[in-house]
């Protein structure tokens, strides 16, 4: 009953989706192709395929950070089956993927939530041996390292800790690199505070300066939960207040003490506001009611578009690092799941990648991204050179004048710099109920 | 007889099927055990258990309250005047028809709309305070206007006060002009005619319009968030929390225990004012 409930998308069999099995397809198309080669029509085969492979549509939901529809659009040019997006808050793609494993083909979700969504048997591992650039992707997310076998953090829901499972069916996190792999990463980055140089006097180079008297009334930060105390601890650390014994997961006595130090800037009045949408985050900063926060990347880039100085400041304790992907629903299977793997293996191939890494994003193959980015761009986004020339972003719109650099460098100095991953706690329940006394102090 | 049944019988299904059956299913979903993705029917008491036992749910009623309080005086103070003025200084019908037609063109608008519309005036480099430094008055922008109780009783104030300014003005219009004329003639100051002739006869309208507040702001949620800067909590934005975790039943207990706590005060009010007989 309550399954039913929450379904909020389901569909009866695919009946008009013609999902025949993968031998039915094989065996035709193998007849087809009999009769092609007989006429000495060598084509015949692919064009046999490509014809199913065009009725297929694959229907794939996530947070929306990167559900463009010009990602889907492009790829129904490229491989000719439709891609339908449609974009939830965190929470809703949780419950969604856990619970409604029909509703969807892909899910786009983060790291985060496999340790929700895994154990659900839900989603199917992808096999790694059908991912043509497997080898490619960056090996924060396939070897728990940044390249070069310099380590990265791994507090809080690092991808490395969910990326395999041990088997085909299994619901159970592999801790070295198997033959199966959760999700494709699509992208990740690395967050700080967000400030406005020309209302900040001094240098900000920790996060313990967001709640610096000196900011009274002009500070904020993120009311969602699992994100906003990542900060918070980041904070805390920083602050000297307390030492985690890993932040990403923290005890009960943990959780007590770093919503204490919150509420009690909150109390005296340090903060201005609390964001939640992205757009939010936008105006307190653009105008003025707040100088120093947390905030997302391509937020700061949106201030920035407004003409209005705004720094993303990379701090000495590091950066809160975070990662989405795609996964497979353990219900695909067939044509579909060819014309998953399909999209996963064109999503790596470089055009989507470029449309990302264009916004301040990265993405997961770097070698093909940069075939479609110009020198220019990828001097500016990836290495941290000054820009030649103003850097538009995918839309043709100018996100930075010539002679800028990205804030906090290279992707090697920012990804390098990487303290925690958002992260769900074995806590969680505490931590929500304790979030919302916050709110309510 | 049959006759009198099926006339009653349209409004009947439509109370029943829009007001009796949600709120049915609500006082049965409020008794549920839910997990994290499920919702499991049963018979227990743990979210009204979680309801109660939790200071969160007092602070947030008591500020939900505080709210309501405030927006109910500040409305009935601007309304009543409005009112008064509307029904014994305009003597023209037509202009009273006009001046009144002008009171509801904010609502025109949406009630987000007219929320967000006061954050470019209140902010801190906003119109109030680029005035206020321009002329000298103060040396620094006032902090308290934005994100604050402030601005979120100046919301509710701006959105509610039509409610009240409509029933008391409709009341004092039935008010017979003979009364405050026999008032005057037996010595009655101006004072003491608004006093012991208009107020009480204005009575039924001023509840009528309180209820329209109180109700309207103890279930409010979206100007809270928007006003205080998501830093004041309301019992409504308690309850639309608890729906993102798909916290079902814990919200349907908490939607139960407002309807009673919000039918309660409406009682309260009918108790000082018999509504139907004094209209």
């Amino acid at each position: 009953m309550s399954r039913r409930y929450f379904d909020l998308k389901s569909r009866p069999v695919d009946a008009d989706q013609k999902r025949l099995g993968r031998r039915t397809v094989l065996k035709g198309a193998t007849a087809l192709a009999g009769v092609a080669v007989g006429s000495g029509a060598i084509t015949g085969f692919p064009t046999i395929w490509a014809q199913n492979i065009k009725s297929v549509t694959l229907r794939q939901f996530g947070t929306g950070v990167s559900a463009y529809n010009d990602i889907a659009v492009k790829a129904k040019q490229d491989l000719g089956f439709t891609v339908e997006l449609s974009a939830l808050d965190s929470d809703a793609v949780v419950q969604r993927a856990v619970t409604q494993p029909k509703s969807y083909d892909v899910v786009d979700a983060e790291y985060w939530m496999l340790p929700k969504v895994v154990p659900s048997g839900n989603l199917q591992p992808m096999d790694t041996k059908k991912i043509k650039l497997f080898d490619k992707i960056v090996p924060i997310f396939t070897k728990g390292e940044l390249g070069g076998g310099k380590k990265i953090a791994t507090q809080g829901t690092a991808p490395i800790k969910v990326s395999y499972v041990t088997g085909k069916d299994s619901k159970t996190f592999s801790k070295t690199p198997t033959q199966w792999f959760n999700l494709v990463p699509t992208i990740y980055n690395a967050d700080t505070l967000g400030i406005r140089p020309d209302l900040v006097s001094e240098p900000i180079t920790q996060w313990k300066q967001l709640l610096d008297p000196k900011y009274k009334g002009k500070a904020s930060i993120l009311n969602i939960s699992s994100i906003g105390i990542m900060d918070a601890a980041m904070v805390c650390e920083s602050l000297g207040e307390i030492k985690y014994g890993d932040k990403g997961n923290m005890t009960k006595a943990e959780l007590d003490k770093t919503m204490k130090v919150l509420t009690d800037a909150k109390k005296s009045g340090q903060f201005r506001a609390f964001w939640k949408t992205f757009d939010e985050s936008i105006n307190l900063m653009a105008s003025g009611e707040v100088v120093i926060q947390s905030m997302w990347s391509p937020a700061v880039a949106a201030v920035r578009a407004k003409g209005i100085p705004c720094t993303y400041v990379p701090l000495k304790e590091g950066y809160r690092a975070w990662a989405g992907g795609l996964g497979l629903s353990r219900a695909l299977s067939g044509l579909a799941l060819d014309a998953a793997y399909e999209y996963v293996n064109w999503y790596l191939a470089g055009w989507a990648g470029g449309f990302l890494n264009r916004q301040g994003y990265y993405s997961a193959v770097l070698d093909t991204a940069k075939q479609n980015m110009s020198a220019d761009e990828w001097g500016f986004w990836m290495e941290g050179k000054a820009a030649q020339g103003d850097i538009k972003d995918p839309f043709g719109k100018v996100m930075e004048k010539a002679g800028s650099k990205r804030d906090g460098g290279s992707f090697e100095e920012r990804m390098g710099a990487v303290a925690c991953w958002n992260a769900v706690m074995d806590e969680n329940r505490y931590m929500v109920q304790k979030w919302n006394e916050f709110v309510a102090a | 007889m049959v006759r009198a049944w099926l006339q009653a019988a349209p409004l009947a299904l439509v109370v029943a099927a829009f007001l009796v059956v949600p709120i049915a299913t609500l006082a049965v979903v409020s008794v549920w055990d839910y997990t994290e993705y499920d919702l499991i029917p049963d018979f227990v008491l743990t979210n009204y258990a979680d309801v109660f036992g939790s200071w969160v749910t007092y602070a947030t009623y008591a500020s939900t309250v505080r709210f309501a309080a405030l927006t109910w005086l500040v409305t009935l103070a601007i309304g009543f005047w409005i009112a008064y003025f509307l029904a014994f200084h305009v003597r023209s019908k037509t202009w009273q028809m006009v001046l009144f037609l002008v009171c509801t063109i904010p609502f025109l608008t949406s009630n987000v709309i007219r929320s967000i519309s006061w954050i470019p005036v209140l902010g801190r480099n906003g119109l109030v305070n680029s005035a206020l430094l321009h002329l000298r008055v103060i040396d620094q922008p006032l902090e308290f206007l934005l994100f604050s109780d402030f601005s979120t009783v100046l919301s509710y104030v701006h959105l509610y006060a039509l409610f009240m300014v409509v029933p008391i003005f409709n009341t004092m219009m039935r008010i017979d002009r003979a009364l405050i004329e026999a008032a005057v003639d037996a010595g009655a100051s101006g004072w003491q005619v608004v006093r012991d002739v208009v107020i009480p006869l204005s009575k039924p309208g001023i509840a009528i319009g309180s209820i329209f507040v109180v109700t309207l702001v103890m279930g409010d949620f979206s100007t809270v968030r928007l006003m205080s800067g998501g830093q004041s909590a309301s019992v409504g934005l308690m309850i639309s929390n608890q729906l993102a975790y798909l916290q079902y039943p814990a919200a349907a207990a908490n939607a139960m225990v407002l309807l009673a706590v919000v039918l309660a005060i409406v009682a309260g009010m009918m108790r000082v004012v018999d509504i139907r007989k004094e209209l």
